[in-house]
């Protein structure tokens, strides 16, 4: 297996490529440029499509009309670009069409700036765009894992026929890390779409819509993607766990932040502070069950951010352990030596 | 005996939920005719619009999507893009085209996208109740422009036609009227131009239907019809424009 030296927006790239993935529309936004660059290049050597379309709302349209005509179909942008995309991921999740859409996500609220945040967590997790409907949200913590977790969300995008979002920040994005990228074409999981517009010869015809003016029938529908979410959360749910059998304190965070943590978890061990960590993979479905066999312990939530995810840690608990939180954003990154002074004071 | 004319095979027979005097009905129906007469039926995908032919899918039998309001060019994109074997067309009003879709029009257009549009002009919303669009004539009455358009406040009747005709990639534009019945015959036969364009790799092709809404119009069916020819056709001539 060869390694090579890449960033995580282009190894968010070359997994789509190998996934299958035959249409990308995109929007230019910082810090995800090198993500589109690597798309125009390599989608068109494979004999994909490219486009950059004139706006972030028109690239996850395209995915919209790339997804119904079949194809597997990815857009990528970043925070604010993402707001924009909202309207298409609800459409999409409306119409069940499966789709991948990365955001590398900046500084905000507003245009905020460019350096790299998680305060993307609610839009990502809770809907972000109108009406009742979930995304799988997959947060990658290397390069390594940007590159498998964007093979696994297109497997899961058209499993379940909805989209799901790769949810990395500018760190996961620019910096570069050896990867280990299939030399073998990866096996693509060949899901039939017979729900795929395509020309109706020989069939009925096909409708990709999330429009029912019947009396009871979006409700109906609703139900039907409710029951699919319910299944979801209990067979998709992932995360790591590290040192949380007899720790006392366990931290939890996800992507570059767990980086983070987890150097601070290992000074704590040398210091003979029992600390572990939790870092959910799926933000959604999220991983409930990590919290429960361990209420013994007490829970430090740290984000680039002022507070998201802890909220989800707080229902996850129920009240059966503190929950503290430390975090920082709008360019802030909370610090190994922050995080370790934050659990001395709390133990 | 000789049949001259039957029900088109891609139009369903379903009852029309159109006002009486609607000119959706109308466009509906020459549209599924062309795609019968050219042998499509089998290979085109339709993009839904938003607004009243929101259902437009529950007439015509054969493979459509919807698109948010506006979006239906670059939904139409995303499809032609990924399956150029496939006849794709969009069919949009003023509102979801000249309007919240204005950037998706022209950058489909200037892209030199091989979609065909059919653009139905009413100037005015329907769905929602009557209210001023890009197209409402300078001085015409809806909800949202009680004294009448004033074009000193809402700006002149937007004429997208041709706006997208200086573009260089756009190969075909029409406007029609579906007024009376020789008008009805030129727009069909601009319909299938367009369509026949797409089959043969031409490129951007539009064709932009003047289309009567007597209810937000507050006139008789008849009276619609006139007001096309007197008056929405000064501000709209019909003709090739490219």
């Amino acid at each position: 297996m060869n390694k090579i030296l890449i960033s995580g927006n282009e190894a968010i790239g070359e997994a789509a490529v190998q996934a299958g993935c035959g249409f990308y529309a995109g929007y230019p936004i910082t810090p995800q440029n090198e993500l589109t660059a690597y798309m125009a290049k390599r989608i068109t050597e494979t004999g994909g499509i490219f486009i950059q379309s004139e706006s972030e709302i028109s690239a996850i349209n395209m995915v919209f009309g790339a997804s119904a005509a079949g194809e597997r179909a990815m857009t990528s942008s970043s925070s604010p670009g993402i707001s924009l995309k909202q309207e298409g991921i609800s459409y999409l999740a409306g119409a069940q069409l499966p789709a991948v859409i990365v955001n590398i996500m900046r500084g905000g609220p507003g245009l905020g700036n460019i350096a790299p945040a998680q305060s993307d967590y609610f839009q990502a997790t809770k809907g972000g765009g109108h009406g009742d409907y979930r995304l799988i949200v997959l947060a990658p913590y290397s390069v390594q894992e940007a590159f498998d977790l964007t093979t696994l969300a297109f497997d899961l995008a058209d499993i379940y026929r909805m989209p799901v979002m790769i949810l990395g920040d500018g760190i996961i994005g620019q910096m570069m890390e050896p990867l280990e990228a299939k030399s073998k074409k990866r096996k693509v999981k060949n899901v039939e779409k017979p729900w795929a517009l395509t020309g109706c010869k020989g069939r009925k015809p096909n409708i990709a819509r999330s429009f029912y003016m019947k009396e009871g029938d979006l409700e109906k529908f609703n139900l039907g993607l409710q029951g699919k979410y319910k299944k979801i959360e209990g067979k998709e749910t992932r995360w790591e766990e590290k040192y949380v059998d007899d720790a006392r304190i366990i931290l939890v965070a996800y992507g570059t932040m767990a980086r983070i943590a987890e150097e601070a978890v290992k000074q704590l061990r040398k210091d003979k502070i029992k600390a572990g960590l939790i870092r959910p993979i799926t933000l959604w479905p999220f991983p409930v069950e990590a919290f429960r066999p361990a209420k013994r312990a007490r829970y430090l939530v740290t984000e680039m951010s002022y507070g998201q995810m802890v909220e989800d840690v707080r229902l996850a608990v129920n009240g059966k352990a503190k929950v503290e939180f430390l975090g920082r954003s709008g360019g802030g990154i909370p610090t190994q030596e922050q995080i370790i002074n934050k659990v001395k004071d709390i133990v | 005996m000789t049949k001259i004319y039957s029900h088109p095979k891609s139009l369903r027979g379903v009852t029309t939920h159109y006002c009486p005097g609607c000119g959706h009905g109308m466009a509906h129906k020459l549209i599924a005719e062309v795609v019968d007469e050219l042998g499509i039926r089998e290979k085109i995908i339709g993009v839904a619009p938003v607004g009243c032919a929101v259902i437009a899918y529950d007439y015509w039998d054969f493979d459509c999507s919807e698109a948010a309001h506006g979006r239906a060019l670059a939904v139409a994109t995303g499809i032609k893009r990924v399956r150029p074997q496939n006849i794709v067309f969009t069919y949009q009003g003023d509102g979801d085209l000249a309007a919240i879709g204005t950037a998706e029009t022209i950058h489909a257009a200037n892209r030199g996208e091989n979609i065909t549009v059919i653009f139905m002009n009413n100037a005015i919303y329907g769905m929602t109740g009557g209210q001023m669009a890009p197209t409402t004539i300078a001085g015409q009455k809806t909800a949202t422009t009680p004294q009448g358009r004033d074009v000193r406040t809402s700006g002149y009747p937007l004429k997208i036609s041709e706006m997208l005709a200086v573009l260089e990639p756009v190969k075909y534009i029409e406007r029609v009227g579906l007024s009376s019945p020789s008008n009805i015959i030129k727009a069909k036969k601009a319909i299938k131009q367009a369509f026949q364009n797409q089959i043969d790799g031409v490129g951007f092709s539009l064709v932009e239907l003047l289309s009567p809404c007597p209810t937000y119009w507050g006139m008789s069916p008849a009276e619609a019809l006139k007001w096309i020819d007197e008056v929405m056709t000064k501000e709209f001539p019909l003709g090739r424009i490219k």
